[in-house]
């Protein structure tokens, strides 16, 4: 029974094997999103298909589920699996728990790959992130030297005394500063990532340093109290209100010219990324191993650490000139 | 008459917050200028206002954990009633009458059901917060959603202060008026104070109860819209653990918090002398790891005056009573 059913299921592969044989050529790569509706994901799918136009011969499947939880991600997948897909590439709602699902399609043969939001290193051959901890040090630093060419008082606005992100960041940002010359941090405060206690804080610095001429906050909370604060001090034009923040929530500071410019990952130049890096790994033109670099199209190229895991980018910096484009996109 | 009046707890607040002020005066001079202590006066605006509210339910022998959640709901209302192009009146007046009406939803459940109302408002504090993700999916309204006349009112100057500022005297003022010239705003004392003495009297424990929880609901309400009109944005946690801030400032204020002893003066002075704490520590240069613990150690202190204050309070009085006699 079980060899008969075994013969038939083989059988039934085969036809339909031979009957796709025409369209072998087109990869079809699998965008698995946190979930459907989200207009960050949206924008990274939009990258996707800029990659499968660039590519030519790659079809992307741009799916997820309704709502971020790991068990609807999973039937996602094994439908994928299913559908004999050439490539996967997920932005996990669970670390863990699709590594069985993901597991099961990689010994199908099926290129895994975890991009914005990883999983474990069992279940996907790489992970790209967004950026890395010393990339955004540096982009921090950078936004607001800028527009500082004889260098300034700058202090910084950060989340909690132990959010690990933040800390991080601000530590290689000190890191960095030697190679701005002038730019120079008279203060770190603590926003807790509440709208009050950050605008008190901000409050605070205008009147400690009269002289401060830029704020950087690397939280997005932080971000928009400050430039509230800035705003309601009259400081529009000599203090400058950067860090990292969501362009949807920025927009009313940009125009108002509280904030020149400020960074966050884009989600267009990610789903480019993974669609390329997907597309190189199922083609064989590049290995997923420690130490590698695998092309990524106009995006260069990502390094992968021991972990497997890579950096794409410096985050993508949102002025006046983008910002209407992409506050309606997340 | 000057002996008591210099003992009472009104006038030792009075006097701690003066010196904190000649303290903060001596490391940031800055601080004490007439501008800048009207920024403090407007910064803690709504801690004043959801104070007076909390220092009648406390008064109940009650407590409202939900005020900072319903302060939150109402103030996203407020910005999506905005962004659906509602007029400011009528945003204030709805505010106003949603937060009164939560406030009522924690009332009846303590006054119908008996439940302890601590347990009552720590459930409603995640409903309230839990509604407002429902109704955003947890997305921001930002600035540019706001319209200007909306962002506005609390930041128009008047004599010198903003509307924001003025609304929370205004409200110092009738709640006052309320609390010591009323007879239900009597009735708050007389039920946490004795609660068989007042059923006797006639006053309904429950209904007296409830009312304080509409009251304190109401001006949450009010203050959400201040809150997300100055800091110009709206999500899910705005405001997030301000109960607690707002428990403080009544007990720092000297409101019994077995209930049926306080003054709006202590409840006012209470939340100033927060206020000032916490504007003070950005710009007197203690490490930011020090703050929590100041503030904290403030608080603590408050209620070691508290408790000694409070010791045997109910004998003095006959005492008194008998040299009187």
């Amino acid at each position: 029974m079980s060899i008969l059913k075994k013969a038939l299921t083989t059988a039934a592969l085969a036809t339909v094997l031979m009957a796709t044989g025409a369209h072998a050529e087109t990869k079809r790569i699998a965008l698995v999103v946190k979930a459907l509706g989200i207009g960050f994901f949206e924008a990274a799918a939009k990258g996707a298909e800029e990659a499968a136009k660039e590519l030519g011969d790659v079809e992307i499947i741009y799916t997820g589920p309704t709502d971020t939880t790991a068990e609807g991600q999973i039937e996602v997948i094994n439908s994928l699996i299913a559908q004999k897909v050439d490539a996967i590439a997920v932005s996990a709602n669970d670390t863990d728990a699709l590594v069985p699902t993901l597991k099961k399609a990689m010994d199908r043969g099926i290129t895994v790959i975890s991009w914005d939001s990883g999983v474990a290193p069992d279940g996907r051959l790489m992970h790209l992130n967004p950026s890395s901890s010393a990339l955004i040090g540096n982009t921090i630093v950078k936004l607001a030297a800028d527009h500082l060419p004889d260098g300034g008082d700058v202090a910084i606005l950060s989340a909690t005394t132990t959010s690990t992100n933040q800390n991080v960041w601000i530590e290689e940002a000190k890191k960095v500063l030697p190679n701005y010359p002038g730019i120079n941090i008279v203060a770190t405060v603590y926003g807790d990532d509440l709208a009050d206690k950050s605008y008190r804080e901000t409050q605070g610095l205008l009147q400690t340093y009269p002289d401060l001429k830029a704020i950087i906050a690397p939280t997005s909370v932080g971000i928009v109290a400050a430039a509230q604060a800035v705003t309601d001090a009259g400081k529009i034009g000599s203090v400058n209100v950067t860090g990292l923040g969501l362009p949807s929530e920025m927009a009313g500071h940009v125009k108002s010219g509280a904030s020149k410019s400020f960074a966050i990952w884009n989600p267009i130049d990610l789903g480019y990324a993974a669609t390329m890096i997907a597309y190189n790994l199922s083609n064989g033109t590049a290995k997923a191993e420690a130490g590698a670099e695998i092309p990524m199209g106009r995006m260069g190229t990502v390094k992968l650490d021991d972990n497997k895991e890579g950096a794409m980018a410096d985050p993508f910096t949102y002025d006046a000139s983008n910002i209407d484009q992409f506050s309606s996109i997340f | 008459m000057m002996t008591t009046f210099l003992k009472s707890r009104e006038a030792i607040l009075a006097l701690a917050i003066l010196a904190l002020l000649a303290v903060i005066a001596f490391r940031f001079p800055g601080f004490v200028a007439p501008a800048n202590l009207a920024n403090v006066l407007t910064d803690t605006s709504p801690l004043i206002i959801l104070a007076l509210g909390q220092m009648a339910v406390i008064l109940t022998k009650c407590i409202d954990l939900s005020v900072a959640a319903n302060l939150a709901l109402c103030g996203m209302i407020a910005a999506i009633l905005n962004g659906i192009g509602v007029p400011l009146p009528l945003i204030l007046i709805a505010v106003v009458a949603l937060g009164a009406g939560l406030g009522a939803v924690n009332g009846l459940l303590v006054w119908k059901l008996n439940i302890p109302s601590i347990v009552v408002t720590l459930g409603t504090m995640t409903i309230y917060r839990g509604i407002i993700f429902v109704l955003t999916d947890g997305k921001w309204i930002n600035a540019h959603q706001m319209s200007e006349g909306f962002k506005a009112f609390p930041r128009a100057v008047i004599l010198g202060l903003p509307v924001m500022a003025w609304i929370a005297v205004g409200v110092v003022l009738g709640f006052a008026l309320f609390v010591n010239r009323t007879a239900p705003g009597r009735a708050l004392f007389a039920v946490g104070g004795n609660p068989h003495a007042a059923v006797y009297t006639g006053i309904s424990v429950g209904r007296t109860q409830f009312m304080a929880f509409v009251l304190s609901g109401a001006l949450a309400g009010l203050t959400g819209y201040l809150w997300v009109a100055r800091y110009a944005v709206a999500y899910v946690d705005i405001a997030g653990g301000f109960e607690l801030d707002v428990v403080a400032a009544c007990v720092i204020g000297g409101i019994a918090i077995a209930g049926g002893a306080g003054s709006v003066a202590g409840a006012v002075m209470g939340a100033l002398f927060l206020g000032i704490v916490k504007n003070a520590l950005p710009v007197v240069g203690i490490s930011p790891f020090w703050q929590m613990a100041i503030s904290g150690s403030a608080i603590l202190i408050a209620i070691a005056f508290n408790a000694r204050g409070q010791g045997p309070k109910g004998r003095i009085i006959l005492k008194q009573a008998e040299h009187r006699a």
